[in-house]
């Protein structure tokens, strides 16, 4: 029974921000007293409703990109095939996190424009590194009797990895959906410092006009967003966890 | 002897092939706002140059290719890369004209594919020479020692980045300054309260939940949200407590960038304490009691020494963190590299672009490679004592 209170609160929290998104002009009066010479208290450039969205597309696409590329990678270099790549992949892996996401950003844009593509590509180049890193995790600690039985009884090398090691190493792989989510929603607001379309825009709006009240906004939906994302991501790998029998 | 293809080398290989001989060296620019022309190899170098380095870039290309030892292909993959970094600024000095002071030469795609791919082979040669940590941050130490020489003996003067640096560069090293003051004095305050932070969710059951969630909370906001929130109340405490004013502390600039950057930091120094402290073998501390170590005892001679590497380990995440995050800084006037990057996004001139961001990369790979070497020592010195 100690689950209801942070169901509620989650829900709670939901309601609040679809109504906020949705009608913000109701939550005037909390944000008011955070203006100064009578600005306006509440976003008034765009719809908070289409940013929000739009923040959430591009963060999608970049993590399904990243989800498909980074899987692939960690099942090719866990093969016979591919193992000569492996040490090299996880050095990688280590190099590409020092790029910070600025950086990254700002190199992309001679390249593809400004706009959404250099964000997407920042967040796919972000994102990749955490699902990289677990999915590899999963692959290399399965549990051997089990996967020496799926040998045993005379599955094809394909079977094995999509009837055992892929399903055996969800929960694993899912936690670095998770981070990698989590991490792009916040790295997207970034992106607005190159005209993309996201909640960045009016965190960015306030940091220019001094309105502490848009910068209040903005931080808070894609705050709140994360936490949500974070805990219904968390939900789905406890799922998958119990279903696999693996305890995370 | 049959030669056996190195299936990475074929990669390699093949980008080279890419590099050098369908994607442009150097791109042309006659000021440093026009788009560029591009330029091929034999283009862009003297005539001997332009031979000698195809003539490098294949020898180099061929030693990836076939199955050669680790320190062959290590050899290989430097002295392509010296090649391309010396030439590249020999590039630049021959397409720009006698006494032209507005024309702008800097690198192509094709001279950043190569680089790419040979940076590749030499990392994943290093991969599997296996180095000890101290042999690591030699190698770092050399390749530094090499880029300082090229730049002192003036290698790159010709090409348009070191240009931008030539007209700003006082500023660059104020602006360098602020931005290493701003990442690591924001570590050393997240070391100085989230150790001992740490220590206290260890040991207090409650509090760890607690303390870890509202850590968690501060990471999800956005970093350029909390730069702006902390705007407030840091302008409020200059103006009401007395003697803030005067160490610094504003509402916009340094301090709110600090407070910031400290934040963020406290999660993973708090995190990897508890995980640190938590995983130090419960044998190791009944036999610290047995012998009638005081509390403090303990925590100072068992605790610490052998949950040190995994406390590393959160401090160099906050330290590469913190390198790339201080770029931010900047949009609440918090100085640091990202003042040329924003600058250069603003005036649509990349090379700007890079002087802001090339530092912050070498400064967050190099502090990542030192700390790392650091970690792997530190726990062969935790498997000495263990």
């Amino acid at each position: 029974m100690r689950l209801w209170l942070p169901t509620l609160l989650r829900l709670v929290a939901l309601v609040l921000l679809v109504a906020f998104i949705v009608e913000p002009q109701w939550f005037e009066p909390i944000f008011k007293p955070l203006t100064e010479n009578n600005a306006p208290a509440i976003y008034n450039q765009g719809s908070l409703l289409s940013l929000t969205v739009q923040h959430l597309q591009i963060v999608a696409l970049a993590t399904l990109a990243a989800i498909v590329v980074a899987v692939a990678l960690a099942i090719l270099v866990t093969r016979p095939f591919g193992a000569e790549f492996l040490p090299l992949s996880r050095s990688l892996v280590n190099i590409g996190q020092t790029f910070p996401p600025v950086a990254v950003l700002a190199l992309a844009v001679p390249a593809v424009g400004f706009g959404e593509k250099p964000t997407l590509i920042a967040l796919f180049l972000y994102g990749l590194l955490p699902i990289f890193e677990n999915s590899l995790t999963g692959l290399t600690t399965l549990p051997q009797p089990v996967v020496e039985a799926a040998r045993g009884v005379g599955m094809t090398g394909w079977q094995r990895l999509m009837k055992v090691e892929l399903p055996l190493a969800l929960p694993v792989i899912l936690a670095g959906v998770r981070l990698s989510v989590v991490i792009s929603l916040a790295t997207a607001t970034i992106g607005s410092t190159v005209a993309a379309k996201t909640l960045g825009e009016v965190i960015i709006a306030g940091l220019f006009s001094n309105n502490l009240a848009f910068v209040l906004q903005g931080g808070l939906i894609v705050a709140v967003l994360a936490v949500l994302i974070h805990d219904a991501l968390s939900a789905l790998e406890r799922f998958a966890a119990r279903r696999t029998g693996r305890a995370v | 002897m049959t030669l056996r293809l190195d299936k990475l080398g074929v990669v390699i290989a093949a980008i080279v092939a890419y590099g050098a001989l369908a994607a442009p060296f150097a791109t042309f620019r006659a000021n440093r706002i026009m788009s560029g022309e591009a330029r091929g190899i034999l283009e862009a170098l003297p005539g001997w140059a332009g031979v000698l380095l195809l003539f490098i870039l294949a020898i180099a290309g061929i030693a990836a290719l076939i199955k050669t030892p680790a320190l062959v292909r290590l050899g290989a993959a430097a002295a392509a890369l010296v090649a391309l970094a010396v030439l590249i600024g020999v590039a630049a000095l021959h397409l720009t004209p006698e006494g032209n002071s507005f024309a702008r030469v800097s690198p192509a795609s094709g001279f950043w594919l190569m680089l790419f791919a040979f940076a590749l082979a030499a990392a994943d040669a290093l991969t599997r020479l296996q180095l000890t940590p101290l042999a690591r941050i030699g190698a770092l130490a050399i390749v530094v020692a090499a880029i300082w020489l090229l730049l002192a003996l003036g290698g790159w003067d010709g090409l348009s980045i070191l240009k931008e640096y030539a007209n700003r560069a006082d500023s660059f090293w104020a602006e360098a300054g602020k931005h290493v003051t701003l990442a690591l004095g924001s570590l050393a305050a997240a070391i100085v309260v989230g150790i001992p932070l740490g220590v206290l969710c260890h040991r207090v059951d409650g509090l760890r939940d607690a303390v870890l969630n509202v850590l968690n909370m501060v990471q999800t906001i956005p970093s350029i949200a909390l730069f702006g929130l902390l705007i407030a109340p840091l302008g409020w405490i200059a103006l009401n407590v007395p003697g803030a004013a005067a160490i610094g502390i504003r509402g916009i600039g340094t301090a709110p960038a600090f407070v910031a950057l400290f934040l963020y930091s406290l999660l993973p120094v708090v995190a990897n304490t508890v995980v640190g402290l938590g995983g130090v073998p419960r044998a190791a501390n009944d036999a610290a009691r047995g012998m009638g170590m005081t509390d403090g005892q303990r925590l100072f001679k068992v605790e610490f020494p052998l949950a040190f590497p995994v406390i590393l380990t959160g401090i160099r995440i906050v330290l590469v963190q913190n390198i790339g995050l201080a770029t931010i800084a900047v949009l609440i006037g918090g100085g640091g590299f990202g003042v040329f990057v924003f600058q250069g996004i603003g005036q649509t001139a990349m090379d700007l672009v890079l002087l802001g961001a090339v530092p912050t990369v070498a400064l967050a790979f190099a502090a990542a490679v030192i700390l790392d070497a650091t970690i792997e020592l530190a726990e062969r010195a935790k498997g000495g004592v263990a």
